[in-house]
C-alpha cells in the first residue's frame, strides 16, 4: 500500500522534453521499412501487369499499349503486394505519405518518351 | 421497493472504446439488470472470403481488429496452413510468436491506460501509452506499419528480422521493463488505484466456468487456461510457461493479470530471441485448399482464446471462414458482474473484460 507511487516518474517527466514531437515544426522520422506510398521508377517498368493482378484493392491499372501505370492512392492499403511481386523491382515503398486531397483521383505515370505527347493525367478514367 | 429506471448506455459513450450498447435497469443507483446489444459495426468481413483469394484474405483478416491485428492474421494463416497441410519453417514460427507477444504487450499497455483513464488517473494513462509507443516503434522498424503490420502470410512471414535488430528489440524491452516497473508498482500497490478496483465486479471461479470466460478475464477468476500452454508453433520451445492467474476475480485481479502478462511476454520474447534458428522464413504455396476439407485452430489473443474455422472448396477462394472471438465469450460474464453494481462502476466493469466489439462483429 502507499500513495504517490507515480510521483517520482511524474517529477522526472516534468523536467524532461515532451515524449511527443512538435509536428509539423519537427519533421517525423521514418525507418527504412516505413510504409508511406508506392513509388514507381517508371523508366524500368515493363508494364507486365503483375502488380495490377496482385493488388487486393484493384488500386493499380497498367496499360501496356499506352505504356502507362496508374495508381489510385485512396484505394491503396500499402500492403506491399505489388512491391514484392514486381519482376523488375521498379516499384518501391517510399516512407512519406501522399498529401491529402479534396477529391479522389488517380495518379498516372507515363514512360518518359511518351511523356511529351501525353501530359500527366490526374483525372479518374471514365 | 425503489422505482425502476432504464438508462441506455452507449454505443457512443466517453468511456467505451468500442460501440457496445447496454440497457441498464436501475433501482436508485444500483444496476438490477443489464441487457447488452451489439451490431453497430458489422462489416461482413467473413463473407469476403468469396471475393479475395485465400492468400489475399490474410490482409482482410488483419483488418478485423486494430489492436490484435497481427493475431488475426496469424490465426487465419495457421488455420489455412492446417487446412492445406503446409509446414511453416521454424524461423517463421519464432518471428510470428515474437510479433504476437509484442502485440500482446501493446494491447495490454493500451488497456491499462484505458483503465487508468476510466478511474480518473490521467497521468498513469499517459505514462502507459508513452511506453506503448516503444512497441509501436519496434513494429514500424521491423515491418513498416505501426498497427497493421502485413507481416504474416500463409506459409510463413513476409519479412525477416535480422539478428542485430532482434538484439535491438531486446534492448528496448529491457529499457522499457525498468520504466514499466514503476507503473506496475502503481497499479498493484497504490492506495488510490486499489480503492477504485478492489472488490469491483466480482466473479467467482465457478461463475467464470459457467459463463465460459476466457483470457485474462477468466484467469483473474482462477481459471488456469491459456492456449499458449498447448505449445503451438514456437510456444512449444519455451523452457517454462505458466499462465498468470489470480484468484480474487475482481477488477484489481484483472488488471494484475494483464499487468503481469506484460512482463511474461517480455520474458518470452527474450527467450525466443536467444533460441531463434537460422533458415528460410516462408514456404512456397502451389496448391489450393481441397474441396470439403476443413480445419480449426486456436490462438491466445491478448483478450483470450480465439477460435478459427476455415473450409475449402477446391478453388483459390475459401468456402467459409469463421471466427469466435474472446469478447463474445466474455460478454456473459460481464453482464453478470454488472448485476448489483453501482452505476458509477459500470464503465469500469465493462472495461475490465477488455471489450473488442469490432472483432466480435467483424
Amino acid at each position: 500500500m502507499g500513495s504517490f507511487h507515480l510521483a517520482k516518474m511524474s517529477l522526472r517527466n516534468a523536467f524532461k522534453k515532451p515524449a511527443t514531437k512538435m509536428y509539423p515544426v519537427v519533421a517525423p522520422t521514418f525507418t527504412s521499412r516505413s510504409k508511406g506510398h508506392v513509388a514507381n521508377d517508371i523508366e524500368n517498368c515493363i508494364f507486365c501487369g503483375l502488380c495490377q493482378r496482385r493488388c487486393p484493392t484493384h488500386a493499380i491499372s497498367v496499360n501496356k499499349d499506352e505504356t502507362s501505370w496508374a495508381i489510385d492512392r485512396f484505394s491503396c492499403i500499402q500492403c506491399l503486394s505489388c512491391v514484392r511481386i514486381c519482376p523488375k523491382k521498379c516499384l518501391s515503398m517510399a516512407p512519406q505519405y501522399t498529401l491529402p486531397a479534396t477529391e479522389k483521383s488517380t495518379e498516372t505515370f507515363y514512360k518518359p518518351e511518351q511523356a511529351a505527347m501525353s501530359p500527366v493525367n490526374t483525372e479518374r478514367p471514365e | 421497493m425503489a422505482e425502476r429506471t432504464i438508462i441506455p448506455f452507449g454505443p457512443q459513450h466517453p468511456v467505451l472504446p468500442e460501440p457496445l450498447h447496454l440497457d441498464l435497469v436501475l433501482e436508485d443507483e444500483r444496476v438490477v439488470e443489464a441487457i447488452p446489444q451489439i451490431g453497430f459495426i458489422h462489416r461482413g468481413l467473413e463473407k469476403l472470403v468469396a471475393k479475395k483469394d485465400f492468400q489475399q484474405f490474410v490482409l482482410v483478416a488483419e483488418r478485423i481488429c486494430g489492436i490484435c491485428a497481427f493475431g488475426h492474421s496469424l490465426g487465419y494463416s495457421e488455420t489455412v496452413e492446417a487446412l492445406m497441410g503446409i509446414e511453416v519453417p521454424r524461423r517463421a514460427e519464432y518471428l510470428r510468436v515474437i510479433w504476437h507477444e509484442l502485440s500482446r504487450i501493446h494491447s495490454h499497455l493500451l488497456w491499462l491506460g484505458l483503465l487508468a483513464d476510466a478511474f480518473g488517473y490521467e497521468n498513469l494513462f499517459m505514462q502507459c501509452w508513452r511506453l506503448r509507443e516503444y512497441v509501436l516503434d519496434i513494429f514500424e522498424a521491423t515491418t513498416g506499419g505501426r498497427v497493421i503490420l502485413t507481416a504474416c502470410k500463409v506459409g510463413g512471414v513476409e519479412q525477416d528480422i535480422e539478428d542485430g535488430e532482434l538484439a535491438g528489440i531486446v534492448r528496448v524491452l529491457d529499457g522499457m521493463r525498468a520504466e514499466y516497473g514503476e507503473l506496475l508498482r502503481t497499479f498493484l500497490k497504490d492506495r488510490s488505484v486499489k480503492s477504485r478496483l478492489v472488490g469491483v465486479g466480482h466473479l467467482t471461479k465457478e461463475q467464470a466456468h459457467e459463463f465460459a470466460c476466457v483470457g485474462p478475464f477468466g484467469r483473474a477468476s482462477g481459471i488456469e487456461e491459456d492456449i499458449r500452454l498447448f505449445g503451438f508453433g514456437a510456444y512449444g520451445d519455451l523452457s517454462n510457461f505458466e499462465p498468470v492467474v489470480s484468484q480474487d476475480g475482481d477488477g484489481y485481479a484483472r488488471s494484475e493479470v494483464r499487468a503481469r502478462e506484460i512482463l511474461q511476454s517480455i520474458d518470452i520474447i527474450k527467450e525466443l530471441v536467444e533460441k531463434i534458428p537460422a533458415g528460410p522464413i516462408d514456404q512456397k504455396i502451389k496448391d489450393v485448399p481441397a474441396e470439403g476439407a476443413y480445419a480449426v485452430s486456436r490462438l491466445e489473443q491478448p483478450r483470450g482464446e480465439c477460435f478459427y474455422f476455415a473450409k475449402g472448396n477446391g478453388t483459390k477462394f475459401l468456402e467459409r471462414f469463421r471466427i469466435r472471438t474472446p469478447t463474445s465469450q466474455n460478454i456473459a460474464g460481464m453482464v453478470h458482474t454488472l448485476q448489483g453494481c453501482d452505476l458509477a462502476d459500470v464503465p469500469l466493469n465493462v472495461l475490465t473484460i477488455d471489450p473488442c466489439i469490432s472483432c466480435t462483429e467483424r
